[in-house]
């Protein structure tokens, strides 16, 4: 059963060199023959690809204990979704997960734009081929995960209970997904440098993987973050730790790409900008990657050092050095076609918002590599806690949720006095009106403040979007509002598409600010007890102690308690918090005991609740109260369902009929009035 | 003046006030990250250390461990092969931690000697694999319990010799 995982590995390695060298080239040579040989070489570097994670999938079903990845991740007695996602539970699967998914991708760009871009293609599929060669490489010789143990054991250790989470069963693939997708951006990239061909026409196929990429990262991280948020127990979400900055670095350049290319599309401009942003989310993603695996920093979800490290380190240094140079012989082919004309201007909006989502990423970065800066430049290591990326962060961050609601609504190369009034009035009268509704009602902190404040301004530039676009409809065609809402976003699924995801991001801000709010109660109750807490929102809460539990479960000794939390006097359905101790087939304990957060999610805030342990008889408890968590969640689902919303096929007649070109024309019109 | 040069004097506004946001906040939270070792010998060159909170990543030495019933104060040793400091956390004990896992501790080396951490960070050493050849001591328990010989090829990866790999 192994050598039916591990043979196929070895096979594909052959078949990704194979598919680079004659795809490059036939590309060189233009040879048909050569090219199409290269495209086989990849297709069937799929096909073993697949055959190995069959293999690999296999054994963690069946519980083969003699390759050392099933018996370090599963045990006999592990529910079977677990076995599934124990494929990527540890390093070696997860490189092969990687290479599985760089196959799948890989193979799916060449198979739909092998007729569209045809001068292209070879480079694409030689480009993606090598990536795949490296991964595949470092999976087969650095971090194998069909190695054999030299004894069989009779049931493996078992996977870390807190990665047994339906959050945390996908959040990996999801990221991976995401990580993944920016390697076939990366790909056309540098084909389109070899090639010369630098117009619009490569971004095309580019937007779309840069799409899924975002669509994929953005669950990603939503996911993690929810992982996070309901099983480490520390009360939040996200803490800047190295491994959550590694997933959001390529989501910011991406975010800052998938704006740019409206740029590139529209006015000719920023072709050097964009083909340096498919490389750096590439990079980012790969750092990530490297980040996650190599240990190089210290991190909460951490790993021991790995020799899969080097292989990183040595693959981006040349990754890096190879486009670099390409651009720099083709620097005369991207030149920008146009100059920027105003500064009040959608063209200055969007660069803005690039600088910014660039800053962010810059100053990301630096606070997560300072640690290695600082120790190779003063010889000592020196960390940066949260409050560095807080307070650089959060007026970086409100800019672009300032710019979040001007760069869609101000014109295109020079906005008059008119436009700017007819645009912005109402939105800005709504967030100013919510921004002293909220002062008088005692919120004084700045920066929730101002944040909600945007938000508003933001929301009320979407509504009048819609707002607008439907009654121009019911007027057109005497539609009904739902049908002319539906036809309006399904005629025009970038730009309303593009709002929906807009709504997301507001929607996160506004909930990051409430927990500027947040508190915390360290209680000590006995059976019986109660004790009285004040919420952010000035309400009286009274949590009574029902009662300890101890009992057994599936594969785990728990010990629960039952928390009664009124509100003003009026009851609430039971909180309850656990402790639980895994056992292995054997009754064996496995693990250190784990905790399982018990939380009461209400829209104006999470009521979280940690059992910390038992001391005579009494429960050490903490009670958080985390103001409008829950719509950090909503907000997620709603940016990924605008990315869908972006990315769902539409023939080219009809997006050039409804849509987002037309639609520009108006204002630009006004604009040069 | 030209709009290209407006906006290069605006970027330059936006990226100025965020480096000296992030030049004055690396001032405000830097904390220096150190091994038992390096601490050591920072305390002899400078006892004014004491004072400032230092961050050490170090593991947890094999079997000094006492934790406090109520899940919120726990006292071990930690150690990089070199130097051995005796830590004192209090707060929520993260469910990564446990015995020989390599830690990351934030806090304050008191008069005493002790290590008053007040943030504890564990890796937890499962969810990704060691070094590959590393060998996994917990399970040598349940292979001796399911009458099966240990592998011959132990490695010296034993908790109580971490110089092998001292933690970053």
């Amino acid at each position: 059963m192994i050598l039916v995982g591990e043979l196929p590995l070895w096979i594909a390695l052959l078949m990704c060199a194979w598919s680079v060298t004659l795809s490059y080239a036939g590309g060189a040579m233009r040879r048909a023959d050569l090219i199409a040989s290269g495209e086989r070489g990849l297709y069937a570097g799929f096909g073993f690809i697949v055959l190995a994670s069959a293999g690999l999938w296999t054994a963690l079903i069946t519980s083969d204990f003699s390759l050392r990845y099933v018996a370090s991740f599963t045990s006999a007695n592990l529910p079977f979704v677990y076995r599934i996602s124990a494929f990527w539970g540890g390093q070696a699967g997860s490189m092969l997960f990687w290479c599985l998914i760089l196959a799948g991708y890989s193979a799916l760009a060449t198979w739909t734009n092998r007729r569209s871009v045809r001068e292209l293609m070879p480079w694409v599929t030689g480009t993606s081929a090598l990536v795949l060669l490296f991964f595949v490489a470092t999976t087969a010789l650095a971090s194998n995960p069909f190695e054999r143990l030299e004894w069989v054991p009779a049931d493996g250790r078992g996977l870390n209970p807190q990665l047994q989470n339906p959050a945390m069963a996908i959040h990996p693939p999801m990221l991976y997904l995401g990580y993944v997708a920016t390697a076939i951006p990366f790909a056309f990239a540098i084909a389109a440098l070899v090639t010369r061909r630098l117009d619009a026409e490569w971004l095309g196929a580019v937007r779309r993987w840069a799409l899924v990429s975002w669509v994929f990262l953005t669950l990603g991280i939503v996911l993690g973050m929810w992982w996070a948020y309901v099983e480490l127990g520390w009360g939040g979400y996200w803490m800047w730790d190295p491994v959550e900055n590694a997933s959001l670095l390529p989501w910011l350049t991406g975010t800052a790409f998938l704006h740019s290319i409206m740029i590139q599309e529209k006015r000719g401009m920023l072709r050097k900008w964009n083909v340096t942003l498919v490389v750096a989310t590439f990079m980012l993603s790969v750092l990530g990657t490297f980040i996650t695996r190599s240990g190089v920093i210290q991190s909460v979800h951490s790993f021991a050092q790995s020799a899969v490290g080097n292989w990183f380190a040595a693959f981006m240094i040349l990754a890096l050095a190879a486009t670099v140079w390409l651009v720099s012989v083709r620097l005369k082919d991207l030149e920008s076609q146009a100059q920027l004309e105003a500064m009040i201007s959608r063209e200055a909006a969007f660069l803005y918002n690039n600088l910014v989502l660039v800053g962010i990423a810059f100053s990301v970065l630096w606070g997560t590599l300072f640690p290695i800066i600082s120790e190779a430049v003063r010889g000592s290591k020196i960390t940066v806690g949260e409050s560095f990326f807080n307070s650089v962060n959060v007026p970086l961050g409100l800019l672009l949720l300032a710019l979040t609601g001007i760069g869609p609504l101000i014109a295109w190369r020079r906005a008059s006095v008119g436009n700017i009034q007819r645009q912005f009035a109402a939105p800005a009268a709504l967030g100013l009106i919510t921004g002293a509704a909220l002062f008088v009602l005692g919120i004084h902190k700045l920066y929730p403040l101002m944040t909600w404040t945007l938000s508003a301004f933001v929301t009320g530039t979407i509504l009048q979007e819609f707002h607008k676009g439907v009654g121009a409809r019911r007027k057109m065609y005497g539609e009904n509002p739902v049908v002319a809402l539906g036809r309006l976003v399904a005629r025009n699924r970038r730009r309303y598409g593009g709002y929906v995801v807009h709504a997301g991001i507001v929607m996160l801000f506004a909930a990051f600010a409430g927990m500027a709010f947040k508190l915390e109660y360290d209680i000590t109750l006995a059976d019986g007890e109660s004790y009285s807490a004040k919420d952010p929102y000035g309400r009286q809460w009274t949590f009574t102690n029902e009662g300890l539990s101890e009992f057994k479960a599936l594969n785990r000794e728990v010990t629960a308690i039952a928390l009664r939390p009124t509100i003003d006097g009026k009851a609430l359905p039971l909180i309850t918090s656990e402790k639980r101790q895994h056992f292995d087939s054997r009754g064996n304990p496995t693990f250190q005991p784990s905790t399982e957060v018990g939380i009461l999610v209400r829209n104006d805030m999470d009521v979280y609740v940690v059992l910390a342990g038992v001391v005579r008889n009494k429960a050490e408890i903490r009670v958080n109260f985390n103001p409008l968590v829950v719509w950090v969640w909503h907000g997620g689902v709603i940016m990924a369902l605008g990315g869908l919303i972006v990315m769902w096929p539409q023939s080219e007649k009809r997006r050039k009929q409804g849509g987002y070109v037309a639609a520009l024309a108006p204002a630009a019109e006004v604009a040069t009035a | 003046m030209q709009p290209r040069i407006k906006f290069l004097l605006g970027g330059a506004v936006v990226l100025g006030a965020a480096g000296v946001l992030m030049v004055g906040s690396i001032k405000d939270t830097a904390v220096y990250f150190l091994t038992p070792a390096e601490l050591q010998a920072k305390v002899v060159a400078d006892p004014g250390i004491r004072e400032t909170g230092v961050k050490i990543g170090a593991r947890v030495v094999h079997g000094s461990v006492e934790r406090d019933s109520s899940g919120k104060r726990v006292v071990f040793d930690v150690t990089d092969g070199k130097a051995t400091y005796k830590v004192d956390y209090r707060g929520l004990i993260p469910d990564t931690f446990s015995d020989s896992v390599d830690v990351v501790v934030e806090g304050r080396l008191g008069a005493d000697g002790v290590f008053h951490a007040t943030t504890l960070l564990a890796k937890c050493a499962s969810r990704y694999e060691a070094a590959p050849k590393g060998y996994k001591p917990e399970m040598r328990a349940a292979y001796k319990a399911a009458g099966q010989a240990a592998p011959a090829s132990t490695p010296s990866a034993a908790p109580t010799a971490p110089a092998a790999k001292p933690p970053e």
